[in-house]
């Protein structure tokens, strides 16, 4: 197995070993989302013809469950690792920082699909959910979890102590995730919040993704593709940039 | 053929203070090599130069001819530390995190080596616990048991007998030279300059990020040490003026020669018989690292 592999592995199995708190807790909070939203709004809002709420609902919170768990991964994971130390096992042995990156984003992405997963087959025996285009589905989700792996990265290199990387979540992380049309279509919103909304990426990755059940969504999902790609291609460039130059890490 | 170690004009400076203020240094292979500074003298820094965690401000620094940067891959995978901090891996057992370090390293099936390297620093019953329930002193062999799971022919132990009991001491040590003999490279740090004085073959001095003293152990004990002899006169007994000059040491009755060889006892202990001064007490001291040490601080 080559270092690469072996991160990859040593990630995923990380996670994986508190999967009550990686896996299974995530899970449990999105079906609640889920049962007390659609309890409340169910015979009040319908967004698309055709599509009760609650099956609006369930993609937009599988969406959120992949991007905020693929944050959390790489982020903890890092600032875990340089509070404690033991980052130097890592920075130790030849592993490239272009290795350093795919493993960690990989094994974000991991982590998100086994809570999208959980969240969807919980919802699976409840939620009638049509699957028109399952291509857009993947595509979204991978680049969803890519690009928060990647945002996780960053956040986990930048932040010294626990408490920043909290800052990041809560401050950036979270507002953009809520505020991105899981709950709701943009149309609903007055047109200056349609406008900003337009400016969070993850709306298109949500948008995108729920186009894939639906066939319906907000804007084309070839604009949503577009954005969503810029926006891992730039992350991933500037992500490459700070681990060659080895920010925070080498000094 | 290249040196295990070649460092070359390596400077590193954190803010106002100057870390290393042009280190040049040379390891052949096979050497136990010293590396000894009060704290803060620059040691860890640069053993973090040579491992590629710490980006010297200037000069370069290769293992085994493979420069640190440039080609840090190859010099890595040659390369192993045992790092001064106390750090584990709280998710993993001491052989989960053996077998990572190792995929880390490329090695696939390293169990037969993993198994001995836990034999020889007392492991192998630990093997399938977590760290997080290991001693401080465990936690410490597991450390160098990572920096060793690659077999890397040059390895670098900082202060790795820190806050260590005696026996895992001896044990590390007769594993380390052990090592050593079978042909790796050792670089040690350590405060224990009792062990650096019967392990090592040269050592290096560091004060202020700079190198203050560099020769084989024998040299520097003996250019910079020597014998002492210490006496202790009778009650009412009185050093012979002509032995007054040769003092360099006085407390009450007790006197302390400095020796440049042995034989200048038998002149001592000669001109003290012959003026009828009664002793009560002798000591003689053999040369020690320590003073060495100490004097080379003072000195430069």
């Amino acid at each position: 197995m080559n270092g690469f592999l072996t991160l990859f592995y040593k990630e995923v199995l990380r996670f994986w070993k508190v999967g009550f708190q990686t896996v299974a807790a995530p899970v449990l909070t999105s079906l609640l989302y889920l049962l007390i939203f659609s309890h409340v709004l169910e015979k009040h809002v319908q967004v698309y013809e055709g599509v009760t709420y609650t099956s609006f609902l369930v993609p937009g919170l599988v969406m959120m469950s992949v991007l905020q768990n693929a944050f959390a991964n790489s982020s903890s994971s890092l600032i875990q690792s340089k509070v404690t130390g033991n980052i130097i096992f890592v920075l130790l042995p030849p592993i490239s920082y272009r290795q350093f990156f795919t493993a960690y984003v990989l094994a974000s992405i991991v982590r998100g699909f086994a809570v999208g997963f959980g969240m969807l087959l919980a919802t699976l025996w409840f939620v009638d959910l049509s699957w028109q285009a399952p291509h857009w589905i993947v595509v979204f989700a991978l680049l969803g979890g890519a690009i928060m792996g990647a945002l996780g990265v960053i956040a986990g290199i930048w932040a010294e102590k626990f408490d920043q990387l909290a800052g990041f979540q809560n401050f950036i992380i979270m507002p953009l995730t809520f505020l991105s049309g899981v709950f709701y279509s943009i149309h609903s919103l007055p047109p200056f919040w349609q406008q900003v909304s337009h400016f969070n990426p993850i709306f298109y990755m949500i948008d995108g993704f729920r186009y894939g059940f639906f066939g319906v969504s907000d804007v084309s999902p070839l604009l949503s593709l577009g954005v969503v790609t810029t926006c891992f291609v730039a992350l991933t460039a500037f992500t490459l940039w700070l681990l060659r130059v080895g920010y925070k890490l080498r000094t | 053929m290249n040196p295990a170690i070649r460092i070359e004009g390596v400077t590193k400076r954190y803010g106002s203070v100057q870390a290393l203020a042009g280190i040049d240094l040379e390891i052949a292979h096979g050497e136990f090599f010293g590396l000894l500074g009060p704290n803060g003298a620059g040691k860890t820094t640069l053993i973090s130069a040579l491992a590629g965690l710490v980006r010297p401000d200037a000069g370069r620094l290769a293992v085994m001819g493979h420069d640190v940067i440039s080609d840090y891959r190859a010099a890595r995978q040659l390369l192993g530390v045992v790092p001064q901090e106390l750090v584990f891996d709280p998710f993993f057992t001491v052989r989960e995190a053996l077998e990572i370090q190792s995929g880390y390293f490329g090695i696939r099936n390293n169990a037969a080596w993993i198994d001995e390297i836990l034999e020889n620093l007392d492991l192998t019953s630990k093997a399938d616990t977590n760290m997080r329930q290991l001693s401080g002193g465990m936690k410490r062999r597991v450390l160098v048991a990572l920096a060793l799971v690659h077999r890397p022919p040059v390895i670098v132990l900082d202060e790795p007998t820190a806050g260590v009991d005696v026996e895992l001491r001896q044990g590390l040590w007769h594993f380390v030279r052990r090592l050593n003999r079978d042909g790796h490279t050792i670089v040690l740090t350590t405060h224990y300059l009792e062990e650096a004085e019967s392990l090592c073959g040269r050592i290096a001095m560091l004060k202020h990020g700079s190198i203050v003293a560099l020769d084989t152990t024998a040299n520097l004990l003996r250019r910079l040490s020597g014998h002492t002899l210490r006496l202790r006169l009778a009650e009412g007994a009185k050093l012979p003026d002509f032995l007054s000059a040769r003092i360099a040491g006085e407390s009450g009755n007790e006197y302390t020669f400095s020796l440049g060889s042995c034989e200048e006892i038998e002149d001592i202990l000669h001109s003290l018989r012959g003026s009828g001064c009664r002793l009560e007490d002798i000591e003689v001291g053999k040369p020690d690292l320590e003073e060495v040490f100490i004097r080379v601080m003072h000195e430069k």
